[in-house]
């Protein structure tokens, strides 16, 4: 065939356009090599450092003191749980009334404004929030309090439950509202049991990611929650969390309890990564697409 | 499918995907009140007015936030006014409140995690959307989706016990005797300080860079792919010209979005930045962050004073996160509007 | 100058899916092939087997050979990449680069190609648009307007002016002007008029008339199979196969 090409491109040009191409491809595997390779080298230090700490003592009894060995982290598991129930009270009603707001009836500037405020407050850095709590709650209370941590936790959490939730509504097709709102279904009803019920696994995903998402959160917890080296169970008071635990004894001087904070992070990312990997889970199995 | 009634009280509004409609509410037959709202209606109100408060609530929990700030900051904004930025001495003991030096060390750790996060994001969004074969680009977004749920106190943790020695023993002397010339690496290689903090940071604002870019990259059209390889371009080329050149205001938000991540980023960095409140060319000394100060000093503040100073600090890094997120989300918003994708972070 | 097309038994898949069964057709050297069919024959996944972009595709797969001027486009010793800029090709909706200048999406082929030299660049850009009868309405506003801000038909022959760039011995064209109004078809086949001259050019169209007015040759598909090809005077006035005459005749499609 009249190779016309050789008007076009030299050889050098060909094989210069080739080899740009396969180093691109190198380059980019590489990079993805190179990303990963922290992933896998955190976990498996994690699983190196952290294992030979983590036994049921370690998960039963609370901090020893300072010198001696043995000695575990139940108070901060405990609390870090106490901590995150109060604020999922506080950030999933909030955060899933403020998407259903969105949703069904904030088509209009307030709306706008709202889902503009959401997405500053998801921006504020965790230590931010945290001053503000303690400003707002603690300062006035006199003492930290787990509930403080919560509700720092709390108003993190919201942004994410409210996107979330507003889209999921979003997807489920109007058609099922009407259908409802058609048998006499009172609007607020449909809203709830209909609407709601069938976006749910897509904001109960969300929910989690979220929730996985603050329970690793320290900052917050820094002048709030403030930490605790025995057990607390009232809301009221100083409380233990296993992100504060894990940061107060990775800065100690002491090799004990650098262990321990290798089975706290242990514990912290099994239960984060436990999350993260149920969430894919129902994902896959196609339950999150509201109506089909 | 009942009549529509436009009932007073209950007056036709927008909701998703539905044209201008009267909100239907009773079915035909049953008994209207003419005055006056049914239980029914009030029911309905009163969701939609608790729905108002859930929604209303958010933009009060931001208040709250910006004024107990403002608050907090007033005695030291009333003391120092501006001059708090530009001075260089942070002595609470003597009294001396200059915040230039966390700025620095924000910054630079910011903008030097930037510099070696953004390239391996690319590649990493390159690979998987572009090259990547399809049973592994699961995985590979699994492992990404893992790497951003890490918490940073983790990330912190591993840096002081692995990442620290590995830079001190290795790294940095390395790099103090290959590329000393340049003055960044002088002084003693302690592995705490600068250079730590930013790898650090880099590795923690890989994943979101990474998952807004592909974001982007996917939303490019298939058209505009195929224009390039119709023309005779090679994969890559198709690459460089449809796909990252179309969704290049994308990518500049997804950097911009990771910018601000790195700079309200708090407890890996104070674990490993030596927190000093110096400002030092070298990027092996030590610094100190206008977050990683608030994390260290806010419980020992003693003296009003010195407590309005971290607030004032506080209020700073609110200020910056917002407008650098905000001016994100714009860029992102721009390129992805009119897809299905989301066009959020997470 | 145009060289011609010989499919031979060509077949093609979307992973299970089969789209081609075994065509056989020619295209001959400057001319116009037309190829008419209802939706989903096959004639948008045929044409794309000629520049293998079929292969872009998940999951495709082409048995059979083609041959353009001779060589199997096949075989082992073509390269993708240089045969698609011998083998050009418009597409259905225009998709000029939008981030590029007017100058930049014609020179676009060509930069890919290694030419640098400012004043061949712009040489090329000026002979291409004007073959594609775009020049006059360009000239001015080259580098300032973006190739997204004409008008769709001036899209689709700033589109036209790319693939000529790079001077292909082949175009193809899917419905190139379905998305267009009338005017603008016009145009748009005027061109063809005028390109058939200097390239072989093969363009599917559902427009039965627009076969009619533009190509010598016409192919009819009918669910993945060629049913007729000839010459496109006798398809329209005197079919040999009935499927042929129904659906010229409005029968169906």
């Amino acid at each position: 065939m009249p190779n016309s090409a050789s008007a076009y491109g030299s050889d050098y040009v060909r094989w210069r356009r080739r080899l740009t191409d396969h180093a691109a491809t190198a380059a980019a595997a590489l990079t993805t090599i190179l990303v990963l390779a922290p992933l896998l080298a955190i976990f498996g230090y994690l699983i190196y450092r952290g294992a030979g700490t983590l036994s049921w003592a370690f998960l039963t009894r609370t901090p020893a003191p300072v010198g001696e060995v043995g000695g575990g982290m139940a108070n901060a598991i405990v609390g870090s749980g106490t901590i995150l129930a109060i604020a999922c009270a506080l950030g999933v009603p909030l955060g899933v009334g403020s998407g259903i707001y969105l949703a069904e009836y904030g088509r209009n500037r307030l709306g706008n404004l709202i889902r503009f405020t959401a997405d500053v407050l998801n921006g504020v850095p965790s230590i931010v929030v945290g001053i503000a709590v303690y400003a707002l709650i603690v300062l006035r209370q006199k003492h930290f309090s787990a509930f403080s941590g919560g509700v720092a936790l709390g108003i993190m959490l919201i942004p994410t439950v409210t996107r979330a939730t507003e889209e999921m509504l979003l997807m489920v097709p109007h058609s099922i509202r009407e259908a409802a709102l058609g048998l006499g279904v009172p609007e607020w009803r449909t809203t709830l049991s209909i609407t709601l019920r069938t976006a749910l696994p897509g904001v109960i995903t969300a929910v989690m990611l979220g929730f996985g998402r603050i329970a690793g959160e320290t900052a917050p917890l820094l002048f709030t929650a403030f930490g605790n080296q025995f057990w607390n169970l009232r809301p009221d008071q100083p409380t233990a969390a296993l992100p504060l635990q894990i940061f107060a004894y990775a800065i100690s001087p002491y090799d004990e309890w650098h262990r321990q904070a290798w089975a706290g992070a242990l514990v912290l990312i099994l239960l984060i990564v436990g999350t993260v990997a149920a969430v894919r889970l129902i994902a896959a199995r196609g339950t999150v697409k509201g109506a089909a | 499918m009942s009549p529509h009634l436009v009932v007073p009280g209950n007056p036709a509004r927008p909701g998703p995907r539905r044209e201008e409609t009267a909100a239907p509410s009773r079915p035909r037959g049953a008994p209207t009140k003419p005055r006056g709202l049914s239980a029914g209606q009030l029911a309905d109100r009163l969701f939609r007015y608790a729905m108002l408060a859930c929604g209303l609530s958010v933009i009060a929990i931001v208040v709250l936030i910006v004024f107990e700030l403002f608050q907090g900051s007033r005695l030291a904004i009333n003391e120092f006014g501006l001059k708090f930025f530009i001075g260089t001495d942070w002595d609470p003991v003597s009294g001396e409140f200059g915040a230039l030096p966390f700025l620095y060390g924000t910054v630079v750790s910011s903008l030097l995690a930037l510099v070696l996060a953004v390239p391996l994001a690319l590649g990493v969004a390159v690979f998987v959307t572009e090259i990547c074969p399809r049973p592994l680009r699961a995985a590979v977004s699994f492992a990404s989706e893992l790497l951003a749920a890490i918490p940073s106190v983790i990330y912190g943790l591993w840096a002081i016990f692995v990442l620290v020695p590995l830079l001190r023993q290795d790294v940095e002397p390395w790099l103090q005797s290959h590329l000393g010339w340049s003055g960044l690496f002088e002084g003693p290689p302690y592995g705490i300080g600068m250079l730590a903090a930013g790898v650090i940071l880099a590795i923690m604002i890989v994943p979101i860079i990474s998952s807004i870019t592909r974001e982007v990259m996917v939303a490019v059209p298939r058209q505009q792919r195929e224009a390039a390889l119709a023309l005779g371009a090679t994969r890559w080329e198709m690459i460089r010209m449809s796909v990252l050149r179309n969704a290049r205001a994308g990518i500049v938000g997804a950097i911009i979005l990771g910018l601000g991540r790195a700079l309200g980023e708090t407890m890996a960095v104070t674990m490993v930045i030596g927190n000093r409140p110096e400002i030092a060319k070298s990027l092996l000394a030590p610094g100190y962050t206008l977050a990683s100060v608030i994390a260290n000093e806010f419980s020992e503040a003693t003296g009003d004073l010195y407590l309005s100073a971290l607030f004032e600090i506080g209020l700073a890094l609110f200020l910056v996160t917002i407008v650098v997120n905000a001016l994100a989300r714009l860029l992102v918003w721009s390129v992805t509007r009119g897809t299905p994708a989301r066009a959020h972070a997470q | 100058m145009g060289v011609g097309i010989e499919v031979g038994q060509l077949s093609a898949w979307f992973g299970r899916t089969q789209a081609l069964f075994g065509v056989s057709l020619n295209a001959a050297a400057n001319h116009a092939t037309a190829i008419i069919g209802p939706s989903g024959c096959g004639k948008s996944t045929f044409i794309r087997c000629l520049n293998r972009m079929h292969e872009t595709n998940l999951e495709a797969r082409v048995e059979g050979q083609v041959r353009i001027g001779g060589q199997e486009i096949y075989g082992s010793g073509t390269n993708p990449v240089e045969l698609r800029r011998r083998v050009g090709m418009v597409f259905q909706k225009a998709n000029p680069f939008p981030t590029m200048s007017i100058y930049d999406n014609v020179a676009a082929g060509l930069k890919l190609n290694g030419v640098r030299n400012r004043r061949r660049l712009d040489e090329v850009v000026e002979r291409s648009l004007r073959s594609a009868a775009l020049w006059d309405e360009v000239k001015d506003s080259l580098k300032k307007k973006s190739g997204a801000s004409l008008s769709g038909g001036q899209q689709q022959r700033l589109c036209i002016a790319r693939a000529l760039a790079v001077e292909p011995e082949v175009l193809l064209m899917d419905e190139p002007a379905s998305a267009l109004d009338p005017i603008a078809t016009a145009k748009i086949e005027d061109l063809i008029f005028e390109l058939k001259q200097r390239y072989t050019v093969v363009i599917v169209t559902h427009n039965m008339q627009q076969a009619a007015r533009v190509a010598e040759f016409t192919a009819f598909f009918l669910m993945g199979r060629l049913i007729e090809f000839d010459q496109t005077q006798k398809i329209f006035t005197n079919p040999s196969d009935k499927q042929t005459e129904d659906y010229i005749t409005g029968r169906f499609g």
